[in-house]
């Protein structure tokens, strides 16, 4: 197998995720946090392909708890980043004294 | 055909996370960037979903409904539980890494092991070895986190701790690289269950040592881990979604662990081999220095006559859950046109941004909560620094005493304001069991208590003096 493009793709990736997270706002690398896990559980793509396959039972179990472990990452990750952002307020707007 | 369709569905989710992060650079178009990732995961799992190799539809659908039955709980947590909630999930990503590599390792044996070359071998290894170890690593930070009795708080350490694991590590690398060199060879079956139990088992001794000041720095690189256990699948299944989704999540669990690390001025290998607990319980002595302790009328007295306060929120704030009454008092305070601003050190609470979550919960704007660089050139003008729960972070030793276990450390300057309050407990000292200085300093007037009480105090009083004015 020609792992090369694989692996031009790993380096070039992390270094768009260097780029990308440094201008994260520090205010919000908790929900950074949370929401770096839901993307990453995209694991799910592989526990899929091996849960849906055509292969043995056992082989399909490890995949199904797989899928389930991801599934869980993806939608408590997601609802809980967005359960934080939105706590997150501009200042009131202006009438308000006092600023 | 169908392969340039998923392709194509696959470099569209990839450009999806991209934006996701991108767009967390402000709090103004943060969940625009939630709503990017939720489509590109959607994107990936229907792609993934219509591939022509996957016939069983039940198993996926009953383990996506069990996914939601737990995440949906998981996700309405309390804030100040999330740092338990996100080394749980880097727990359940670890799990899922593994248990596709096992798969897929007995998978592709089956199938003759062909297509087990040393290159897709290695790649397995590392992401059964990543998955396990962040699996029971980040289940024992939970443990910690959530102060389960039987996973000790407190940093275990034993003789020889380092060599030991060192020589546990080399045995699983010795064991891997035989793997590695004979794929396919009779012997594997007998040695892979062996570096699962190994990684499981590195995982554990890695946190335990592993004390609570240090679990912000610990959950980022578990986060860190648990990334690249995603991008080791992804070398397995050739999937370049999961290479570059994986990467994203390594790199922002690298940064974030650098940013820690700068942040208590510690290394790496510093955190993860260091044992803090041990350094620090050798200097408990020392001669018996006197608090000056202050009633919350007198405080409240203070904080009337000044206009710039800074309060320095810490973990204690987190546990007792004081962040609602701090902005009562912050509200007080506004309405006497003093302007109020919150000092957040990196490292205050267990997970990165911690504070500003649980402040943000509160209703106080992201805009008055600063950060420790931009706040300590205004801490020489300010009247009043009120020091809610944080610790280490506000110690002078860390500038002036070299046998200090945080010399070094950056710290929030309260000393510097003209008077400082700070909230406690007890008159024991902190987690990491070093005398703090900053509580003996001239200016400084101690007010004992629970966090959430003490302020309660304070509100109330300067409810019942501005009736009087």
């Amino acid at each position: 197998m020609d792992f090369w493009p694989t692996v031009f793709v790993f380096v070039l990736a992390t270094f768009i995720g260097l780029g990308v997270i440094r201008r994260v706002s520090r205010l919000l690398h908790t929900p950074l946090m949370s929401l770096t896990n839901a993307i990453s559980a995209i694991a799910v793509v592989g526990s899929i392909l091996v849960t849906g396959g055509d292969y043995p039972l056992r082989i399909r179990i490890l995949g199904a708890i797989a899928l389930f472990a991801s599934m869980t990452n993806i939608v408590s990750g997601f609802l809980i980043t967005d359960r934080m952002l939105k706590m997150f307020k501009a200042p009131d707007k202006p009438g308000e004294a006092n600023r | 055909m169908l392969y340039g369709v998923s392709q194509f569905a696959y470099l569209v989710a990839s450009a999806c996370f991209i934006f996701a992060l991108h767009w967390m650079n402000t709090p103004a178009t943060a969940r625009k960037g939630v709503y990017a990732g939720v489509a590109g995961t959607a994107i990936a799992i229907g792609a993934t979903w219509a591939a022509p190799t996957v016939i069983h539809h039940l198993w996926i659908i009953l383990a996506i409904a069990a996914g939601f039955v737990v995440g949906v709980p998981l996700s309405r947590v309390p804030l100040t539980a999330v740092p338990q909630r996100t080394a749980l999930s880097h727990a359940f990503g670890g799990l899922a890494a593994g248990l596709v590599g096992t798969a897929e390792y007995y998978l592709q044996l089956s199938e003759g092991g062909e297509t087990l070359t040393a290159f897709r071998m290695v790649a397995l290894i590392a992401e059964v070895l990543l998955g396990y170890l962040t699996f029971t690593g980040s289940l024992m930070a939970a443990g910690k986190l959530q102060e389960v009795k039987w996973v000790p708080q407190r940093p275990v350490t034993y003789p020889l701790q380092n060599v030991i694991n060192l020589v546990l590590f080399g045995i699983t690398v010795a064991l891997a690289a035989a793997l590695a060199v004979h794929p396919a060879s009779s012997w594997g079956t007998v040695i892979f269950p062996v570096i699962i139990l190994l990684s499981l088992l590195f995982g554990v001794l890695l946190i335990i040592p592993i004390g609570g000041a240090d679990m912000p720095t610990v959950i980022a690189i578990l986060n860190s881990y648990a990334g690249l256990s995603a991008v080791a699948m992804g070398f397995v299944l050739d999937n370049k979604l999961l290479i570059t989704a994986g990467a994203l999540d390594g790199s922002s669990g690298l940064i974030l662990a650098i940013i820690m690390c700068k942040a208590m001025n510690r290394s790496f290998t510093n955190v993860l081999f260091g044992a803090f607990g041990q350094v620090t319980q050798a200097k408990a002595t020392g001669e018996q220095k006197v608090y000056k302790s202050e009633t919350a009328e007198g405080a409240a007295q203070v904080l009337e006559q000044s206009s710039l306060v800074v309060i320095i929120p810490g973990y204690g704030m987190a546990v007792a859950q004081a962040q609602h009454k701090v902005r009562e008092l912050y509200d007080q305070l506004k309405k006497r046109g003093i302007t109020v601003k919150f000092a957040i050190h990196p490292v205050a609470g267990r997970m990165p941004g911690h504070m500003n979550v649980l402040l943000a919960e509160a209703d106080i704007p992201y805009t008055d909560l600063v950060e420790m660089d931009d706040i300590n050139h205004d801490m020489p003008q300010c009247d009043v620094a009120l020091v809610v729960g944080a610790n280490d972070v506000v110690n002078p030793a860390a500038r002036t005493e070299k046998a200090s276990p945080i010399y070094g450390m950056p710290i929030i300057d309260a000393d510097k304001a003209r008077t400082c309050f700070a909230i406690k407990r007890s008159k024991n000292p902190g987690f990491a069991g070093i005398d703090n200085e900053l509580y003996f300093a001239d200016r400084t007037w101690m007010l004992f208590g629970d966090a959430k009480a003490v302020i309660g105090d304070l509100v109330k009083e300067l409810a019942a003096g501005s009736g009087r004015h």
